[in-house]
């Protein structure tokens, strides 16, 4: 958590209806969701939003639909603008741009890549790419070389002179992400960029999206509805429901100790064997142990280390870090971190068994 | 004794009437009367006599009521009303308007000339080679191959060209307003609610009223008279498909222009007009079916061309010279129809 504060949302509120700036107070005086709706027809699109983006990594924020997910990563870039609150940009307020400014932001500091590509259909897949270069007003030069050089970073290059309607979701989407790049800009914005994939091509996608993410750091800010593609890729996860931020924090932290009955929901049916990493389980400590039986890295998945024992769970290991031993693995707590919190709780086990 | 005598005394408004006497000009109703009856006014005084039958009651109507009270207006004194308005109106109006309009009138007789001076066998070949290019389908350049030698060879070539350069002349002058004036209209849902019922009004217009107003502004002599009546009828399938057009596309490719900071100028003709560019297309095409098909009727007040010679051909019964120009009409519409079609049938698909 040493990296700094890139984006700062700060107290976001945004009620769409005709009259959002009067409905604002019965908002600050505690009114929900459902109340503002039924008495004054109005809806609450988020409600008290503060969120810290770091910089170089991925901030993942997930809901399922109608949670306001989408419309607060527009807030970001103002496509939407808020009812009330602050979206800090390296230090200063965007909300007190004006067009040219904000103009300058969209085009030199955040790129965005869309859920249905949003490609121009009537240019060709090159000049797509190099698109936001030539909205800066660069010469085309320019635009066609770094979008070549994008294409051909997504694997696209023979593509250039093909129009977007002649190419996969798949690939309408990699130009989308060449596009993206191609501004070189600090913050990508993606919305849902992988949700109309299909499920091997989202696979490819989001790989292709970590090993970018490698090279280049940029801050980028991912929505979803998938918790496993959210787990994935997430360093820092936000989890909104009816448009407040119901938990966020370190993906592992928080299936670990999810805060809310909704999170427990939610997390109950993935794959924490794949999702859980060693590190996330293990005892800190320097004392060599008794009865280790081998070494495993901090950043395995529980599966492979399951794999390694064989299924023994009177096992230990010693988690190694470049070189140095950093913890140590019991199988027994290994076990135990792969039971749901639903399931763990006899009270809720209670519950669900009536 | 009128039947709403009891009325205007009720109301105390007798004073004000004038005690029923009246000294304008006849209604259409008495006018018509006399007519029949041959007797004068005795005839006229005996139909309102005393008691009207309760199921002849007439609607209070300005006649009706003028009868019982001189003071309010015959349906005729309003008619006659609106007429001298628009009278007194038209010299200040035709000040502002004569020299506004009177580039159309350059340009469709330049236009007319110039498609005449052009000689058959420079303009024939010409108009094939335009439809190649715009089109690159055989089949539609040979329509229009064909048609343009049949007219020549049937005589009635002149007349078609003349119907064409008027054609070409309005549609060119209705592109030029209309896509702009339906641009506008997309950036605007003020504009765009004022428009609308204009548009409406103007297509629903007969297209022999737009006539009247026109005869009163300017001599019938003047070409203009006839490229208004035109562009008038023509130039709202235009406006209509580019504001069509350009509200229709794509909400999420917009925003993707918003998010890379695209500013208004470089959405519009980089995005929005591109877009819409198979709307405005079709818009066009329409424009242009709707001058031909007020070209002809503008030969009623002069508009040279097939029109003329199908008017000839009711006003003196030759039946054969009137079914022959029609037939040149629909040739024109099909070959204009085609081509455009055609050519925007290019401009889809290379945007795809």
């Amino acid at each position: 958590m040493s990296n700094e504060v890139k984006v700062s949302i700060r107290n976001l509120y945004k009620i769409f209806g005709p009259n959002p700036k009067a409905m604002m107070q019965h908002v600050r005086d505690g009114m929900g969701k459902p109340e503002l709706l039924e008495q004054y027809n109005h809806v609450l699109g988020l409600q008290d939003i503060n969120v810290d983006i770091r910089q170089g990594e991925i901030t993942v924020i997930m809901g399922l639909s109608g949670s306001g997910k989408s419309t607060l990563i527009r807030h970001l870039n103002r496509l939407i603008d808020p009812t009330a609150g602050e979206v800090i940009v390296n230090g200063e307020d965007v909300l007190a741009y004006g067009q040219a400014k904000l103009a300058k932001l969209r085009q030199n500091t955040m790129s965005m890549v869309f859920q249905k590509f949003a490609l121009f259909p009537h240019q060709t897949v090159l000049s797509n790419a190099g698109m936001s270069r030539r909205v800066r007003g660069e010469s085309g030069d320019i635009a066609d070389t770094e979008g070549q050089k994008w294409l051909d970073r997504v694997g696209l290059s023979g593509y250039g002179g093909h129009y977007p309607g002649q190419l996969s979701g798949g690939m309408q989407q990699r130009v989308g992400i060449a596009r993206a790049l191609a501004s070189d800009s600090e913050i990508m914005l993606m919305d849902e960029a992988f949700s109309a994939l299909d499920p091997l091509i989202r696979t490819d996608m989001q790989d292709l999206l970590l090993e970018l993410q490698r090279e280049l750091h940029k801050t980028i800010v991912f929505i979803t509805h998938d918790l496993d593609e959210a787990l994935k890729l997430a360093d820092h996860l936000v989890i909104l429901k009816d448009g407040a931020v119901v938990q966020q924090g370190e993906p592992q932290e928080i299936l670990l100790h999810p805060n809310d009955d909704y999170i427990i929901d939610f997390i109950s049916d993935i794959n924490r064997a794949r999702v859980l990493r060693v590190r996330s389980i293990m005892e800190k400590t320097d004392h060599a142990g008794e009865g280790v039986v081998g070494e495993v890295s901090p950043n395995q998945n529980l599966e492979s280390v399951i794999a390694i024992s064989g299924g023994d769970t009177n096992l230990h290991y010693r988690v190694m870090e470049d070189g140095k031993q950093i913890g140590l693995l019991h199988m027994r707590d290994l076990v135990k971190a792969l039971v749901p919190v639903e399931a763990a709780d006899p009270a809720r086990r209670a519950a669900s068994a009536a | 004794m009128a039947t709403y005598d009891g009325l205007i005394e009720a109301l105390g408004l007798g004073d004000w009437c004038g005690g029923g006497k009246t000294d304008g000009p006849m209604t259409m109703a008495e006018l018509m009367a006399r007519a029949n009856n041959g007797g004068g006014a005795a005839a006229a005084e005996g139909a309102s006599g005393p008691s009207t039958p309760l199921m002849q009651t007439p609607f209070p109507s300005l006649d009706a009521l003028n009868k019982s009270c001189a003071a309010i207006p015959r349906s005729r004194d309003m008619t006659e009303a609106v007429e001298q308005g628009f009278l007194n109106i038209k010299d200040p109006l035709k000040v502002v308007l004569d020299p506004v309009t009177q580039p159309l009138s350059w340009m469709l007789d330049w236009a007319l000339v110039g498609f005449q001076a052009v000689p058959w066998f420079i303009m024939i070949p010409a108009l094939i080679a335009i439809t190649w290019f715009a089109t690159k389908k055989l089949g539609v350049t040979a329509l229009v191959a064909f048609s343009f030698i049949f007219m020549a060879f049937i005589d009635y070539y002149d007349d078609a060209i003349k119907t064409l350069s008027i054609i070409f002349v309005c549609t060119v002058i209705a592109v030029l307003l209309g896509v702009p004036i339906g641009i506008a209209m997309s950036r605007s849902n003020v504009l765009q609610r004022m428009i609308i019922p204009i548009l409406d009004m103007l297509q629903t217009l007969p297209t022999f009223v737009y006539l009247v107003p026109l005869i009163f502004l300017f001599s019938v002599t003047e070409s203009k008279l006839y490229g208004i009546a035109i562009i008038l009828y023509a130039i709202v399938p235009v406006i209509r498909l580019t504001d069509l057009g350009i509200r229709l596309v794509d909400k999420d490719v917009i925003e993707a222009a918003d998010a890379f900071g695209m500013s208004s100028r470089q959405k519009l003709w980089g995005v929005q007009v591109p877009l819409a560019l198979p709307n405005i297309m079709a818009g066009i095409n329409q424009t242009i079916m709707m001058s031909l098909a007020m070209v002809v009727i503008a030969s009623l007040v002069s508009a040279p061309g097939l029109g003329v010679k199908v008017l000839a051909g009711i006003r003196n019964l030759e039946l054969g010279v009137g079914l022959v120009a029609g037939f040149c009409i629909v040739l024109l519409a099909v070959l204009l129809d085609r081509s455009t079609k055609a050519a925007l049938g290019r401009i889809d698909t290379s945007a795809r």
